[in-house]
């Protein structure tokens, strides 16, 4: 028996992190959006680590918070600890990570969905997905049908989810919910083409029998830099994390019971990722590694479950219990919950366009772990995309293309729908060839005029984004006309800081532009210093220290934006390109590149081929429509 | 560029004039068709009914009236050197017949392959990469021997290993940084800017290297600019007669871009001249003195090499000092012709004054094996290492420049001790040129430019 529920305009499937903010921004922008969730504690669940950021996921984060999104603002409230990594390696790679209260962060953002204008949660299970042309039928599984005329994907693990523990294999979702167990077959009588991923988590372990007395202690910078340019509270470290290290005796456990690891027995059979591995994956492929190092961290502030990153493993119970009782400090540990790999389905990227949009079923739309990435940051920014588009399309407007030369998440989605993921995608710094521009200190400057233009960014906090781009232009108009006189207390200042004396007057921006010297270093003489947001000064600092390199970067950009601009028409048939090689033929018809540019980083699309289609669009392009 | 695909192209593949063998090529959808309509078998058998790699022997035809005996040879596609049907025609050799043939073959519906566009669509088709596109455009218009081999040392690779070489240094490096930076809680072990300095020195040495066999590939290969003076009836046009004969090796016969000079390119040994004569030595009788010799003066400053002619029969005259006080630093070579006559010349002045002196006779052929081993020799062809990777073009030099520019950044930077995140951007960018030239990644830029560099021919 099934019943008509309603009609509504955008369908989110699922309210982990994709699902948040895909149903967020779509309300925000005026949608009436229904978010669908298998269990209604599980809202913005963090089953993996209990932290977000790190490198180039904290950059995400940034740009999520300066186009609109919310996983930044809520990660500030939920903040137990802040770090910046990679402080020393260079501004382009600076990276934020919070460890943050997990029920905390789950609470905080179901209240925010709750009270969100526009926006209904509901906890149920989707069992069919129709489509209808002009709109989208939903059923759960009591029967409740609803019409869209939009529906966004984000099921994370639980499509098709099933935990395995050594020889113990079940379905489940992540801790221990339900999965989702008739979506995948409905997905598939759609014609989408679902795959098999699978991750894994560690343990999560009592506190009280841990022994910290010897174990490093990792604690966080002082003052906090917040993630969101919303977060005007000064946030204070609550917690600190620990530093432990694996052993001899670690490795010869999990080598003499590797057969049991479901990994190894080959009971899994879904991918998984290449840049998080299990610690039995870490010590058979490192087996000349003598230690791995582990990070022991706090779950919330109110609980005393402790998370062992760095230690997933799919190893039976007793296995696991026997190998962390061999590491320093965790002699005696008590197990709370035992690590577990999971294996889900997800589809192939390549079957989306660039808002995310799967380009044989308009209105269908895939966020997160759904669409082959891995990881809370890189679900948000792809909810974020997915929403944001979805919105704008049942509005009729324009969609937001983020491009590779302007994002983080422009990157994320253009590797995710041009070359695909064969194992979870995780992003880094080295995805981005234009990483020297895309900081996470100028997240705002390259963000938010988008997030305004989309209709996310509100008055006030527009206004307060201009002002302080006019503040900062004035800044940088003062440093560069500034004059320091060589006189004794500069010199003494300069030859302090090993760098070479002045004999004449030199502008202020040089001085800046010294290795040895910073904003910082200079305030003693610097007297006409205005009193400024810190995060003006270090763009600032930035941009005067690597003004060659920017410089070049832009350069760069130029030239790929001008690939960018060659559109390729969305209906052809490559097959009717003469001259392309089949592989390409195939590469082509299954990504439908938008332009040149995309199409040229398609992985089997040569150079020849590039140069084919060239040649043919310069030609006119006669080509024959798909059917 | 732009090139119909729909069409089947011919064009004669072998150099003209050279060899007793001519090869008309004819490549694309009607090439067996066109081919069997100007062929007739002696077997009776069709070139449509031949497996691919394989042959028949018969007569080309020109509306019924047989030109030539032939050999016709199918590849078919996608087996064929331009991924198309292909067709080749081996006639007889001459300029003549050679000429008939193909204007048979295009009478019978093919067109006239444009420069380099047999390789160009070998490349389209994905039979071969950029490196070995260009490599095959200079062997076509590779002048000597010593060139020849060298552009086959790019076919195999050579050049392509070197470049694999550097870019393996250098993505190990960037991996490393990237591992390094993207990793900061894994136990990455530091990257030490001794060994990235270390690193960044060797890769920039390697492409500064190739950079330099540039310039020294180019002379052998491209020829060097060749004068040859003296005063008439001293012998030049005979000289020039026999180097050009004896070798058989005219590649090109050019008018000048005035009227006044004629050049041609012989290969002697392994070097490659392009002897320039001018007008008043094409019509001996014209004297040097009319040319003048201000102008003589400004063409031997020019050039790469002079041959100064002189006869050993008469003693020397006014005209010869001019010629012998203008030679200065240029490199030259000092002829004495006419050796089998008596020697009445001041070789003792010539010899001080040109940098080799050699005695030939020019219209029997002695001392040819002399003159060739001097032009050798002070070309530098014969030290010219024709095994060594070399760039043997603008747009390959281009790429290594662009590689190695930011690499000398790169180093800089390490010094000077700037953040290695601007470091790793400009290793990558070096990485990024050189896939350029490999042809792994390219922009309609490169793409363009290097056809437009093919040669006639292949």
């Amino acid at each position: 028996m099934s019943y008509f529920a309603g009609k509504y305009d955008i369908a989110v499937i699922g309210a982990g992190h994709a699902g948040i903010e895909a149903a967020l921004s779509a309300a925000r922008l005026g949608c009436k959006t229904v978010v669908f969730t298998i269990n209604m504690d599980a809202v913005g669940n963090c089953p993996c680590n209990p932290s977000i950021g790190g490198t180039a996921k904290g950059h995400l984060v940034r740009e999520i918070d300066a186009l609109g999104g919310e996983m930044g603002k809520t990660a500030d409230e939920c903040m137990l600890q802040m770090r910046m990594l990679n402080r020393g390696k260079g501004p382009a790679v600076h990276s934020l990570r919070a460890q943050i209260d997990r029920r905390k962060y789950s609470e905080v953002m179901k209240h925010k969905l709750e009270t969100q204008e526009n926006l209904e949660l509901h906890q149920a299970e989707i069992v069919s997905v129709k489509e209808f042309g002009d709109h989208w039928e939903l059923e759960t599984r009591m029967g409740a049908r609803y019409e869209f005329k939009a529906v966004i994907i984000a099921t994370g693990t639980y499509l098709g989810g099933r935990i395995f523990v050594g020889e113990v294999s079940y379905e489940s979702g992540p801790d221990g919910i339900f999965p989702a167990t008739f979506l995948g077959q409905s997905l598939k009588d759609l014609g989408i083409s679902l795959r098999r991923f699978k991750t894994g988590t560690p343990a999560r372990v009592l506190r009280s029998s841990i022994d910290f007395s010897e174990l490093e202690v990792q604690a966080g910078d002082e003052p906090v830099v917040p993630f969101s340019y919303e977060t005007k509270d000064q946030l204070e470290n609550k917690v600190v994390c620990h530093v432990s290290w694996t052993n001899e005796k670690t490795k010869k456990i999990i080598l003499d019971n590797i057969n049991r690891s479901p990994l190894f027995s080959g009971m899994i059979h879904g991918v998984g990722p290449r840049y998080c591995p299990s610690i039995e994956d870490k010590i058979v492929r490192f087996a000349d590694k003598e230690r791995h190092q582990l990070f022991i961290e706090p779950c919330g502030e109110n609980t005393e479950e402790m998370y062992l990153q760095g230690m997933s493993s799919s190893l039976p119970e007793e296995v696991q219990l026997k190998f962390y009782h061999s590491i320093k400090g965790l002699e005696n540990v008590i197990m709370m919950r035992c690590a577990y790999a999971i294996e889900y389905d997800c589809a192939d990227p390549l079957q989306m366009d660039n808002t995310l949009e799967f380009m044989d079923h308009p209105g269908l739309y895939g966020a997160g772990q759904f669409n082959g990435s891995s990881g809370y940051e890189e679900a948000a920014a792809q909810g974020l995309v997915a929403g944001i588009n979805a919105a704008l399309k049942i509005k009729g407007e324009e969609p937001m293309i983020l491009d590779r030369a302007g994002s983080y998440i422009g990157t994320l989605v253009d590797d995710l729908v041009t070359k695909g993921a064969n194992d979870p995608y995780r992003m880094m710094t080295s995805r981005s060839e234009y990483r020297l521009i895309l900081r996470q200190d100028n997240a705002d400057e390259r963000m938010t005029p988008i997030g305004r233009g989309v209709g996310l960014i509100s008055d006030e906090r527009y206004e307060r984004f201009l002002k302080k781009q006019e503040l900062k232009a004035l800044e940088l108009k003062r440093i560069r006309s500034t004059v320091i006189a060589p006189c004794e207390k500069v010199n003494e200042l300069l030859v302090s800081r090993e760098t070479s004396p002045i004999t004449s007057g030199v502008k202020l921006a040089d001085l800046i532009k010294r290795p040895q010297l910073s904003y910082e270093a200079l305030e003693s003489i610097d007297t006409d210093r205005p009193s400024l947001d810190p995060n003006i000064f270090e763009q600032i600092e930035v941009e005067v220290k690597y003004e060659g390199y920017i410089k070049k970067q832009l350069a760069q950009v130029e030239q790929m934006r001008r690939l960018e601009k060659k559109v390729l028409p969305s209906d052809i048939d490559y097959r009717s390109v003469r001259g392309l090689r089949l592989e390409a033929q195939e590469k082509l018809n299954r990504v439908h590149p938008t332009n040149l540019g995309q199409a040229s980083r398609i992985s089997g699309v040569s150079p020849a081929d590039i140069s084919v289609l060239v040649i043919w669009m310069s030609k006119g392009g006669a080509y024959e429509k798909i059917d | 560029m732009n090139i119909d695909y729909q069409n089947t192209i011919a064009a004669i593949s072998t150099p003209t004039g050279v060899g007793g063998i001519s090869v008309i090529r004819i490549s694309g959808e009607n090439a067996v068709e066109i081919a069997d309509s100007v062929f007739q078998s002696v077997s009776g058998r069709h070139i449509s009914d031949i497996k691919g790699y394989t042959a028949l022997f018969g007569k080309v035809c020109d509306e019924g009236e047989a030109i030539d005996e032939a050999v016709v040879t199918l590849f078919k596609a996608p087996h064929s050197y331009t991924g198309e049907d292909v067709v080749e025609i081996s006639c007889h050799g001459g300029m003549y017949i050679t000429n008939r043939v193909l204007r048979s073959v295009l009478k019978a519906g093919a067109v006239l392959a444009g420069p380099g566009e047999f390789t160009e669509r070998a490349f389209i088709n994905g039979k071969i990469d950029l490196t070995e596109s260009e490599a095959v455009m200079d062997l076509i218009s590779a002048k000597g021997r010593a060139a020849a081999r060298s552009a086959l040392g790019i076919k195999e690779g050579r050049l392509r290993a070197e470049i694999d070489s550097v870019k393996a240094l250098l993505i190990d490096d960037a991996a490393h940084l990237s591992a390094w930076a993207d990793y900061p809680e894994e136990d990455i072990p530091e990257v030490s800017s001794d060994s990235l300095f270390h690193n960044l020195t060797e890769a920039c040495g390697k492409l500064d290297a190739l950079l330099k066999s540039y310039d020294s590939g180019r002379a052998v290969k491209q020829g060097i600019d060749t004068l040859i003076i003296g005063k008439p009836n001293v012998g030049k046009s005979t000289l020039m007669n026999l180097l050009a004969g004896v070798q058989k090796s005219i590649v090109t016969d050019i008018p000048g871009t005035t009227r006044d000079i004629i050049e041609e390119t012989v290969v002697i040994g392994s070097a490659v001249l392009i002897l320039s004569d001018t007008a008043g030595l094409r019509d001996s009788d014209d004297p040097i003195e009319r040319i003048g010799v201000e102008l003589v003066k400004k063409r031997l400053s020019s050039c790469g090499l002079a041959l100064a002619v002189f006869d050993a029969s008469r003693p020397l005259d006014e005209n010869d000092h001019n010629m012998l006080d203008l030679l200065g630093d240029v490199p030259s070579i000092a002829i004495i012709n006419k050796n089998d006559l008596e020697c009445v010349v001041d070789t003792d002045l010539i010899e001080s004054k040109a940098k080799k002196t050699v005695y030939i006779s020019a219209s029997s052929g002695d001392g040819i094996d002399r003159l060739t081993q001097a032009v050798e020799e002070i070309t530098g062809a014969a030290t010219f290492d024709e095994n060594a990777a070399v760039l043997s073009n603008e747009r390959q030099y281009q790429c290594v420049m662009r590689a190695a520019e930011p690499l000398h950044e790169a180093l800089k930077a390490v010094e000077d001790g700037v953040t290695l995140d601007a470091v790793t951007v400009l290793i990558e960018e070096a990485i990024q040129n050189l896939l350029e030239l490999t042809g792994e990644r390219a922009s309609d830029t490169i793409v363009h430019s290097v056809f437009s560099k093919f040669c006639v021919g292949k």
